[in-house]
């Protein structure tokens, strides 16, 4: 456990991994019953994720980017093609793929921050101690150590999300997927959590998929942004935003700018595509 | 000057009353209805069979209590409530469970509550007498009818209400269906059960009391309702009221417990306030 606990020289591990993708779409295609008939929401999509990579998925409103991050969670089937975590299809919901849902009401009320973190590691089958060393690992990490025993109607947003990412990552997922996490938080708290995030998955070098309609967000959190079109969509692009240094620099505006125009968004708006949720 | 004095002598009126403690308000009200009470008896010439005053119910229920009299009827009454509840909510869990686990379950106990809940819980106890004769088991079945509605048709809204997200994360740590049951939905519903079972309480102690005075016996002994109508048939006044008098305490006690039991969950955990 101290081996996996340890924060340092995971990157350096990702060197050595299999070269096979961790994730794998092929030609995926989703869409769920509407009372209106079936809506496609994905038509086709395609792409690959490395461990320890950082991808975002990006698209306007209702492209099916929150389904699509449903169906690697196991919640949804495709209607076709094929999504394979490790080379392994048919994916059921599992704490390998640990989700952190946008939703504020995502912790359980009636546990105490300690108590959401241990009790999914309880469910795995960890000892009582085990899950309780772990867990404190974690919120240490999220810096809630000092909330432990707190109740999530206690606690502010920003906290209530630390402690989901804190649950999610005490897992020791295969990958951790977050479906626009922040959005629903403060613009302060969200680039605060963000800058965060950042610190986190590089300590613990967990793959990370992060859905966002937030260009910005996009481009200070992905090694690559995969960006959707409207629904039925597709894969418009997919951008390697590794090196594109601070925000201040011409390369950041010049893929800023370039998000933009694929996203069609007018330059007056903040980077945001809009408030209503997919 | 003047005006300082007028705006503040307003205030003072205020500050008597509304100022005071709530329980302080509500112990004077109380001695003020009691104070009443013992004045109607005193000095209107009603009839001492018909009226007890407050001192005659007191002395009867202390008595009452000291001898037994009271305390036995007392406890078979309780015992046959908790022990109609629980079969109530016992069934009442397994229909709840079932209807949120098939659809079929949800149309049965939709259609089943739809019918039931509206009865009186005391129309039934002419078929239960039917059915098991004059004696406890009848009383038993009307009291199991009466709770099982309530607790169902709440515990199936707290299921109906949990947040999709709760469920989604209890499946995503790995929860099989019967465990999402049991370790997520059954305490996210939690508010509404406790709402459920007051519900289910309230009704059933009415129903309880009701049916003893309808047949007067309870099994082998009286319950409280046999005890009240026993009294009424002596013209002992003070013992019916003595009686009364022990139905409301025992109200205000369950609510109380209802109360803890309230605050150290859901309100503890926010889910209530």
């Amino acid at each position: 456990m101290a081996a996996t606990m340890a924060s340092g020289n995971v990157r350096e591990r990702a060197a050595f991994a299999p070269a096979g993708p961790l994730l794998r779409l092929d030609r995926v295609r989703l869409g769920y019953e509407l009372p209106t008939g079936f809506h496609v929401a994905v038509g086709e999509a395609s792409f690959q994720l490395a461990a320890h990579e950082k991808l975002v998925v990006i698209g306007p409103s209702g492209c099916g980017k929150s389904t699509l991050l449903k169906a690697i969670a196991g919640f949804v089937a495709p209607v076709s093609g094929t999504i394979e975590l490790a080379g392994r299809g048919s994916l059921r919901p599992g704490p390998d793929r640990a989700v952190v849902f946008q939703e504020f009401d995502q912790l359980f009320p009636w546990r105490t921050v300690l108590g959401n973190v241990v009790y999914p590691l309880r469910v795995n089958g960890r000892s009582r101690r085990e899950a309780a060393v772990r867990a404190r690992h974690f919120l240490e990490l999220t810096h809630l150590t000092a909330a432990a025993g707190r109740y999530p109607h206690e606690l502010s947003g920003g906290m209530k999300q630390r402690v989901a990412i804190a649950r999610a990552l005490a897992l020791e997922p295969q990958m951790l997927l977050m479906d626009e996490p922040f959005g629903a938080l403060d613009a302060i708290t969200r680039q605060r959590l963000q800058a965060e995030l950042n610190r986190i998955v590089a300590e613990t070098g967990v793959t990370l998929l992060f859905v966002t309609h937030s260009i910005e967000e996009a481009l200070v959190l992905g090694d690559r942004v995969v960006v959707l079109s409207e629904a039925p969509s597709r894969v418009l692009e997919l951008v390697d935003v590794r090196s594109l240094g601070g925000l201040e620099t011409i390369e950041y505006s010049h893929m800023r700018g370039r998000l933009r125009a694929l996203l069609a968004v007018e330059r007056e708006e903040e980077g945001d595509l809009g408030d209503g949720r997919d | 000057m003047a005006t300082v004095a007028t705006s503040a002598s307003a205030p003072r009126l205020a500050w008597r009353w509304g100022t005071l403690p709530v329980w302080a308000r509500k112990a004077l009200l109380l001695v003020a209805l009691i104070a009443v009470w013992q004045a109607y008896v005193s000095f209107s010439h009603v009839s001492h069979l018909l009226w007890a005053g407050p001192w005659q119910t007191v002395r009867a229920f202390e008595s009452g209590w000291r001898d037994g009299s009271l305390a036995g009827p007392t406890w078979t009454t309780l015992k046959l409530l908790l022990e109609s509840v629980g079969i109530g909510a016992g069934i009442a869990v397994v229909f709840t469970v079932f209807a949120a686990l098939s659809a079929l379950g949800t149309d049965l106990l939709e259609l089943l509550t739809s019918i039931f809940n509206p009865l009186p819980g005391v129309a039934i106890l002419p078929i239960a007498m039917l059915w098991f004769g004059i004696n406890r088991s009848a009383i038993v079945f009307t009291l199991a009818m009466t709770t099982i509605w309530p607790i169902a048709i709440n515990l199936s809204m707290g299921f109906r209400t949990v947040s999709p997200t709760l469920v989604a994360v209890g499946r995503n740590i790995g929860l099989s269906r019967l465990r999402v049951v049991t370790d997520v939905l059954a305490p996210a519903a939690l508010p509404h059960a406790v709402t459920g079972l007051k519900a289910a309480w309230a009704f059933g102690w009415r129903t309880a009391i009701a049916s003893e005075l309808v047949f007067g016996v309870a099994g082998s002994k009286g319950g409280l309702g046999n005890y009240i109508n026993n009294a009424r048939l002596f013209f002992l006044t003070p013992r019916v009221f003595a009686g009364l008098l022990t139905i409301a305490l025992l109200g205000v006690v369950f609510e109380a417990l209802f109360g803890v039991a309230e605050c150290r969950t859901v309100v503890r955990w926010g889910m209530k306030s």
